[in-house]
């Protein structure tokens, strides 16, 4: 009786690994072929396709580091995240358009895109310490249901006001980066992808840095690993975790610019769906990881131009059911993310 | 201190809930009388006050809203686990009505003592008591598939993958209209007209709202009977003990899994009745309508009235249902008309529900009608490890709760 009780669990296990095994093996083999065919059939479409990707990647990459640097210092999934982009590009639009009325690459106009570009940063920056001092700071300590669904109402909060900002309907506009592309091998190029990259790089660069190499950095390290601990070593946690939300919020406001100037469209509801891609690119890297999130923004933003973008594919239409099926199968299957370590709870 | 005394008395004993089970069924049963006696006979202005302010549809949504909040309310409040995906399950609910009560899939030709509309035999059509079950059933067993791979996640993790299951089902209803040749879900479009309730020969036609009203309210009531009877029962008792501590009930001996297993299967169905009785409200089933607002707004409803208390969850459902489809909208139009103005009002529903979320975690967790223990928890000292170390040295941020 005692010998059949205590094997049942273990055959049970080893048919659930075999299981998750043999159904990595089957996904995994289905992508490749599905790349593969597409590959073979039109390289320079699929080429194409895939630095469209990256730049959207870049984006994500982007939002994605606000996600993982807060939940790294405070373990809070910041549902607004993805709205703070949504009124960075909606920002952007109002200032750069509206108000400075730069359309169109123009010498002049590329000037005040950099202005622009700071100004947006130092919004959304601002706009993020003061909804984490006003809500989340209050809820550290409670349980953790109480800051999730704050987050989700300071998330309906951020919608109004793009909401009420923007209008309901969508606004088009005339961007400053070129619309146009150009042609390597037969490769297209798109100028705003290429922008968009080579804007987005730099400013990973000085946020790794920053996190790595300053003093700044190391007391977030030092409050992200133990709260307490890091109070006694004289560090202002609170201090510590306003920048953490800063530089989030920074980032996210680069985004939302290069976001508005790279499709030439606002609308206040593009933070939620964003946000989300944004997030499952966080989850996939591993959340809590800097690198982890590039790559995970990277990644996404490929996978997401292949399925839009190829011949052979589910198509555009289901490119929301795609990525957060992935979302899905890596919370099933790694949870822990592409570059993450396995947590234990303490005890 | 003056909060633990305060909650060391039960707050809902058997005669407090059966207090508010008889004032449930009078104001229904008033609502049913009114619309059903009184209203066809009464004067116009009369009328037309009820009909704006308090329309038979919008009581039987607040009926319908009643049980998902319930089911919502067994795996928040009950069970701890935050789903912000619940929307997933109202449209499969309604979906299984689109299938089974209407013309929608003319191919075949089925009835089982169902209601096809006269001269449109084409089509599925079963009993509406039999498409409740199968409703139930269906969303039960996504519940399960949903639940079983995801459940030993994380709790914030969870959160974020009940949201974009959320996501996927309502954009394959959208995209549904053409899975390799077959029309699943009629796209954008919908599925209309879903089949009038047939009930022991009795039809339930759409001037029948009152008697419509009556259905929705009895299954409402029946929700919360189960969730009242299911939270004293061994496996609300488990769900309650997951929810204060996971790892103190496993060791328990409360098999984790199986126990928020049952709760997903449990809420899941709710969602899924009541997609079905929304089909029916309505008379369709539109893709448009499955958003993630929803999810937010039925998740608000638990919240307000306080996670875990049923009344509660039938205060703040009743209230912020009221509010969403007819107050938001009756007050525009009455501070419109008397400024002058022209306010979109009911786009204000975004600033009202968000607020609600943030002012009620941060000063009212427990919720306005709070259950006892819940009120205990929401408020539980949680001593970081150096504060129980060294009590006596004041650290800013660790002891703020006192101040709220």
């Amino acid at each position: 009786m005692t010998s059949t009780t205590a094997s049942a669990p273990r055959a049970s296990v080893n048919v659930g690994k075999l299981l998750t095994r043999i159904s990595i093996v089957l996904i995994a083999a289905v992508v490749i072929y599905w790349l593969g065919r597409n590959f073979l059939d039109s390289p320079t479409q699929f080429l194409s396709v895939g630095i469209t990707g990256l730049s959207n990647g870049a984006l994500y990459a982007l939002i994605a580091l606000g996600y993982t640097l807060v939940y790294g210092i405070i373990e809070l999934i910041n549902f607004a995240h993805g709205d703070l982009f949504m009124l960075g590009a909606v920002f952007s639009y109002f200032f750069l358009t509206s108000f400075l009325g730069a359309e169109g690459a123009t010498p002049r106009n590329y000037a005040m895109l950099g202005l622009t570009l700071v100004l947006a940063m130092v919004f959304c920056a601002t706009l993020n310490v003061v909804i984490e001092r006003l809500a989340y700071r209050r809820l550290r300590d409670a349980p953790k249901l109480a800051p999730l669904i704050t987050a989700v109402g300071v998330s309906f909060v951020l919608q109004f006001i793009g909401l009420k900002w923007n209008g309901s309907a969508p606004r088009n506009f005339t961007t400053v980066l070129p619309q146009t592309s150009f042609t390597v091998a037969g490769v297209v190029v798109p100028w705003n992808a290429l922008a968009i990259i080579s804007l987005t790089i730099p400013l990973l660069l000085v946020l790794v840095t920053l996190v790595n190499k300053t003093k700044q950095g190391r007391a977030m390290r030092a409050t992200a690993q133990d709260k307490d601990a890091a109070r006694l070593m004289g560090i202002d946690v609170n201090k510590t975790i306003s920048l953490v939300f800063a530089l989030g919020g920074a980032m996210a406001g680069a985004a939302g610019l290069m976001f508005a100037q790279s499709v030439g469209t606002v609308a206040y509801n593009i933070g939620f769906q964003l946000g989300l891609i944004a997030f499952t690119s966080a989850v996939l890297g591993g959340v809590g990881n800097l690198y982890g999130a590039v790559l995970g923004g990277f990644l996404i933003g490929v996978i997401q131009g292949f399925n839009d973008g190829l011949p052979f594919g589910p198509g555009q239409k289901w490119s929301q059911t795609v990525v957060f099926t992935i979302l899905i199968l890596l919370m099933v299957y790694k949870p822990a993310g592409l570059l993450g370590k396995a947590t234990t709870e303490k005890v | 201190m003056a909060e633990e005394t305060k909650a060391a008395a039960p707050a809902h004993t058997s005669s407090s809930n059966t207090k508010w089970a008889i004032g449930f069924i009078t104001v229904v049963l008033a609502i049913y009388a009114i619309n059903k006696f009184y209203l066809p006979t009464a004067p116009v202005q009369v009328k037309t006050f009820f009909n704006s302010w308090f329309s038979l549809t919008s009581m039987g949504e607040i009926m319908i809203y009643i049980l998902m909040a319930l089911g919502l309310n067994i795996v928040v409040g009950y069970a701890g686990l935050l789903d912000l995906g619940y929307v997933a399950f109202w449209a499969l609910g309604g979906y299984v009505a689109g299938w089974l009560m209407s013309g929608h899939f003319d191919q075949w030709t089925v009835n089982f003592f169902g209601n096809p509309p006269a001269g449109l035999p084409n089509g599925i059509h079963l009993n509406f008591l039999l498409v409740l079950v199968l409703g139930g059933v269906f969303t039960a067993i996504w519940g399960v598939i949903i639940g079983a791979p995801t459940l030993r996640l994380k709790s914030d993790y969870l959160a974020l993958v009940t949201l974009g299951f959320g996501e996927i089902i309502p954009q394959v209803m959208v995209n549904g209209e053409d899975i390799g040749g077959f029309n699943l879900t009629n796209g954008t479009k919908g599925i209309n007209p879903v089949d009038n309730i047939k009930l022991f020969g009795y039809e339930f036609g759409p001037f029948a709202l009152a008697d419509k009203f009556l259905i929705y309210a009895a299954l409402a009531g029946l929700m919360i009977i189960l969730s009242l009877r299911l939270r004293d029962g061994r496996l609300g008792r488990a769900w309650l003990a997951i929810r204060e501590d996971e790892l103190a009930a496993s060791m328990m001996g409360v098999p984790l899994m199986r126990t928020k297993l049952a709760s997903y299967a449990v809420g899941a169905t709710a969602g899924g009745v009541g997609g079905v009785a929304f089909a029916t409200l309505i008379g369709g089933v539109y893709a448009e309508r499955f958003n993630f607002q929803v999810s937010i707004i039925i998740l608000s409803m638990v919240v307000l009235g306080g996670m875990g208390n049923v009344w509660g969850v039938l205060v703040g459902a009743t209230l912020l249902a009221w509010v969403n489809n007819t107050g938001l909208v009756q007050f525009g139009n009455i501070i419109n008309s008397a400024t002058g103005k022209n306010i979109d009002f009911p786009s204000f529903n975004f600033l009202i529900f968000g607020v609600l979320l943030i002012l009620m975690m941060l000063f009212r967790r427990e919720g306005f009608l709070p259950e006892a223990r819940v009120r205990l928890i929401m408020h539980e000292e949680e001593f970081s490890e150096v504060a129980v170390v060294t009590d006596d040295i004041e650290v800013e941020g660790v002891h703020h709760h006192e101040h709220n």
